[in-house]
């Protein structure tokens, strides 16, 4: 007779007695976010880079890449508030005539892109990597491990260029320019990999031996599903504190690959690019071409930096 | 002239949530070389008063009224300089664990030098001196040798006696106590208790004792003072509130503490409450899902549980090279019998090996040497997933800590629902819905809990929805491993009732283990003594308490501590 019931469709479907929204509102997270009056304006900083970057070509005045509004006549104005700086141009224009507060945009464009592709992979090679050291142990802990020292040792920026040369060495020259991006993405996100692994592996570390761990394992949970249902949840503070503050290293890392000759190509600039490109006129005298795209890049890489000490903080349980 | 004269304390926390006023003005006095014991259960108050008395409040926590004085002077709102000078000298602190109270990297004496010559004006030499005094005032042997040692070099008893040693060396005049044993094992509580008794008296030093446990109080303090929700509802000598209880809120927390001399059939429940009291609606479980599947026993002859010589030894050394490697037998050849539809209790102090027998059974843990037979089949011997899964499903467990036993990223639906989920126990999304109800409304938590999270519950609501999730694969064998350690005693009532109810309605065989005997007398039918990783007894329940065979069984029952006061039920 329970039976019956259990299986009729007429049994109450339960109701969620929580608002989503209203939680989210009512965090203490966000509670925080609210108090940081630093960390409200670095949000909003970084928001309208990110917005004004991905709509670049609505919100900037010019198109730098359409050669048939280029005019070389323009070429090396000044910002507007200059001497003989042109009012159609705000902060003047580079060696090619082309409008410099729009190139930053499509510049950022570029930078971010690369920035977050690279961190997204390096998460998800770091993550999965740290998951399975931290939760299998042994000998698969230790190799894991060791690699990611020795990889440690040397400096990223090192790594990168490696991995970069590696590629296009392995690449036909023909493919250079397409896949530059592609390219670049792979040599940030594989050499910023090892902070993912070292956190996720502490944590995991720490959370395997917790009760919760062993229920799911009397239970039968297979070991990938424990990870990823019951362990992965339970470390994701931290590595959303890294993820932002390796955001902004990343963008970083491409402006100096990208500045070093060797990111992006300068049919396709991004801030490094524009910045090296840039360097070549200081000494002439045009300072704006290089000096507004390094602004940029340090406004841009500091609001993600402090967004990222907030969370650091905010989600650091013994500051509280 | 009392030595500390509390007058209507209030102290609050405020929070983004409200104002919690965690202390509702209470009084409360203590004389030289008196012991005053402050009971309650957890959330009480009792140790923001040991901590506003010593100037430690966390913040934001703060007093908003009554005054504290010691020797007649008011010491609440002395500046934190003067205070700074009370604190050790006037007042000493002893606190909860031992383990972390004494800083690792200095060494014993190094630590009590440096407190009594803070206090003192004293030259190194003698306070070295008398540092090697106190340690042998609180029982240290050899304190000559051992006053250059590190803290980890100590037991954890012999630490505490270190924590007393260091809290009165500077001869302070009161010393505040906070769950002083509740870290111990019960022969080294009695130890301690009996120390800071002596030192107490010949010293002439008022105490503080702060405890939930009613046989701490029993057995040292001189008057008593009950707590509940803030305020004191109770305060007189030990023996009178113990023992003739006034207020109905002692009267139902003196019933609830499980009894060592008599065996009860249920547990009497704190049922004086100003909450709400949540009426649940039982459901008959021998008609239900949970009843069913249950009498598919394979053999219905010999024991359900078979522990044959089982030993588990874990590496405290690795090195490559196998004879360099050192070893720690955690549990030691042991056998024995579990039979169908008993509770089987395990009882010893921490380090016996008690949690590893159980892990081992559950199959957490694979046995060094030896063999596990679960219903006629040595588990031990399977490997794959698939051999291992119906077994998986008939051995449950309830773990001891509420607080890290449930993913607090997981909505209670999905705890409960994931072990049905995983063995397809149910046919649809509505049978696996109404099932997680079914079995929150039979924890008594209600099926609203469904839709919150772990960190909305308290402790004893926690063991709950671990209770609903070992129920949720419909076992046969439950593992209890300290299921109640880390309750009050009115939430550890209630827990071990619905285990008990549980037990019999389903006609579960239960592994009980716990290293509190009064529990264990309760709850099984046979018991299990064990000592250093090796088994000591085996016995029905009421044979070993009457009648203990082993010398150390009848040690552990003399430490047993009891409550001599006829409880007035």
């Amino acid at each position: 007779m329970a039976n019956t019931e259990l299986t009729s469709k007429t049994a109450t479907p339960l109701t969620r007695s929580v608002d989503g929204f209203k939680r989210a509102l009512n965090s203490d997270l966000f509670y925080s976010f609210k108090h940081s009056p630093v960390t409200i304006v670095a949000m909003a900083v970084t928001l309208l880079i990110i917005f004004t970057s991905v709509f670049a070509n609505l919100v900037a005045p010019h198109n730098p890449f359409d050669v048939a509004t280029m005019n070389l006549l323009d070429s090396e104005l000044p910002p507007v508030w200059a001497e003989m700086g042109d009012p159609k141009y705000l902060l003047g224009t580079d060696n090619l005539g082309r409008d410099v507060f729009s190139t930053i945009l499509y510049g950022s464009r570029v930078s971010l892109f690369v920035g977050f592709t690279s961190v997204v992979l390096s998460m998800v090679i770091g993550i999965a990597l740290g998951l399975i050291a931290g939760y299998k142990g042994g000998l698969i802990d230790a190799f894991i491990m060791r690699v990611a020292e020795i990889q440690l040792s040397f400096p990223t920026i090192l790594v990168a260029l490696l991995i970069n040369g590696v590629m296009r060495g392995v690449l036909p020259p023909s493919q250079h320019a397409e896949l530059a991006v592609l390219v670049l993405v792979l040599s940030i996100g594989l050499s910023n990999w090892v902070q993912f692994a070292r956190t996720v592996r502490a944590s995991t570390l720490v959370e395997r031996n917790k009760e919760y761990v062993l229920a799911a394992r009397l239970i039968g949970v297979k070991p990938l599903f424990i990870m990823i249902r019951h362990v992965l949840p339970n470390v994701m503070g931290p590595i959303l504190v890294i993820a932002t503050l390796g955001l902004a290293s990343a963008v970083l890392t491409e402006a100096t690959l990208s500045f070093l000759g060797v990111g992006v190509p300068p049919t396709e600039p991004s801030l490094g690019t524009l910045i090296n490109v840039g360097s070549d006129y200081l000494f002439s005298g045009s300072w704006w071409i290089t000096i507004f795209p390094g602004a940029a890049l340090a406004i841009l890489v500091l609001a993600v930096n402090l967004v990222g000490d907030w969370l650091r903080d905010a989600l650091n349980p013994k500051l509280r | 002239m009392a030595l500390l004269n509390i007058q209507d304390m209030r102290i609050e926390f405020p929070s983004r949530q409200g104002t919690v006023e965690a202390v509702k003005g209470i009084s409360l006095e203590v004389n030289g070389g008196e012991i005053v014991g402050v009971v309650g259960e957890s959330g009480a108050g009792k140790s923001t008063i040991g901590n506003a008395v010593i100037g430690l409040l966390e913040a934001p926590g703060r007093m908003t009224g009554g005054e504290v004085s010691l020797h007649g002077e008011r010491i609440d709102n002395l500046p934190f300089q003067t205070l700074q000078k009370i604190r050790g000298r006037k007042i000493g602190m002893i606190f909860q664990d031992p383990l972390t109270s004494l800083n690792p990297l200095f060494t014993v004496g190094q630590q009590l030098v440096e407190t009594v010559r803070t206090h003192i004006d004293m030259s190194e030499s003698e306070a070295r001196k008398r540092a090697i005094e106190m340690l042998e005032e609180v029982g240290i042997d050899d304190a000559e040798n051992r006053v250059d040692q590190y803290p980890h070099q100590f037991s954890g008893g012999m630490r505490q006696r270190v924590v007393i040693a260091l809290a009165l060396c500077a001869e302070p005049d009161l010393v505040i106590a906070d769950e002083p044993t509740t870290a111990l094992d019960v022969s080294i509580q009695a130890q301690i208790l009996d120390l800071i008794r002596n030192l107490c008296k010949t010293r002439n030093v008022g105490v503080i004792i702060i405890t939930h446990d009613m046989g701490v109080i029993a057995e040292i303090t001189d008057r008593v003072a009950v707590m509940y929700r803030g305020k004191i509802v109770e305060l007189g000598e030990t023996a009178q509130v113990l023992g003739r209880p006034e207020h109905p809120y002692t009267k139902s927390l003196m019933a609830a503490v499980p009894r060592s001399d008599v065996k009860l059939d249920r547990f009497p429940r704190v049922t004086y409450s100003d909450g709400e009291v949540k009426q649940s609606q039982h459901i008959d479980l021998k008609s239900h899902w949970l009843g069913e599947n249950r009498n598919t026993y394979t053999n219905t002859e010999g024991p359900l549980v078979r522990c044959e010589n089982i030993s588990m030894r874990f590496t405290s050394r690795y090195s490559l090279i196998p004879s360099w490697r050192q070893y720690f037998n955690a549990v030691d050849d042991v056998s024995f019998d579990i039979k169908r539809g008993e509770i089987f209790g395990v009882v010893g102090e921490s380090g016996s090996g008690k949690s590893t027998i159980a892990r081992m059974i559950s199959g957490l843990y694979t046995p060094s040497k030896g063999k596990i037979y679960f219903d006629g089949t040595s588990v031990s011997d399977l490997k794959t997933d698939k051999e291992l899964d119906p077994f998986r499903r008939q051995i449950q467990m309830i773990f001891q800590d509420p607080y890290s036993s449930l993913n607090p990223r997981m909505r209670v639906f999905d705890v409960i629902a994931e072990p049905i989920r995983h063995h397809r126990l149910a046919e649809s999304k509505d049978q696996i819905a109404q099932i997680v109800e079914d079995l929150l409304e039979h924890v008594e938590l209600g099926r609203a809990a469904a839709w919150k999270y772990p960190h909305e519950f308290s402790g004893g609501q926690r063991q709950r929805i671990s209770i609903a999730r070992a129920l949720a694969t419909r076992p046969r064998f439950l593992i209890c491993d300290e299921p109640t350690s880390a309750l009050d005693v009115s939430i550890q009532a209630q827990i071990l009732n619905l285990l008990k109810d549980l037990q019999q309605a389903l006609g579960l065989t239960m592994l009980f283990i716990s290293h509190d005997l009064p529990v264990i007398r309760q709850m099984c039918d046979r018991v299990a003594v064990m000592q250093y990783g090796k088994l000591v007894e085996v016995a029905e329940t009421e044979a070993l308490f009457t009648n203990p065979q082993q010398d150390y069984t009848k040690r552990l029952l003399e430490l047993m501590p009891t409550l001599n006061f006829e409880a007035a039920v």
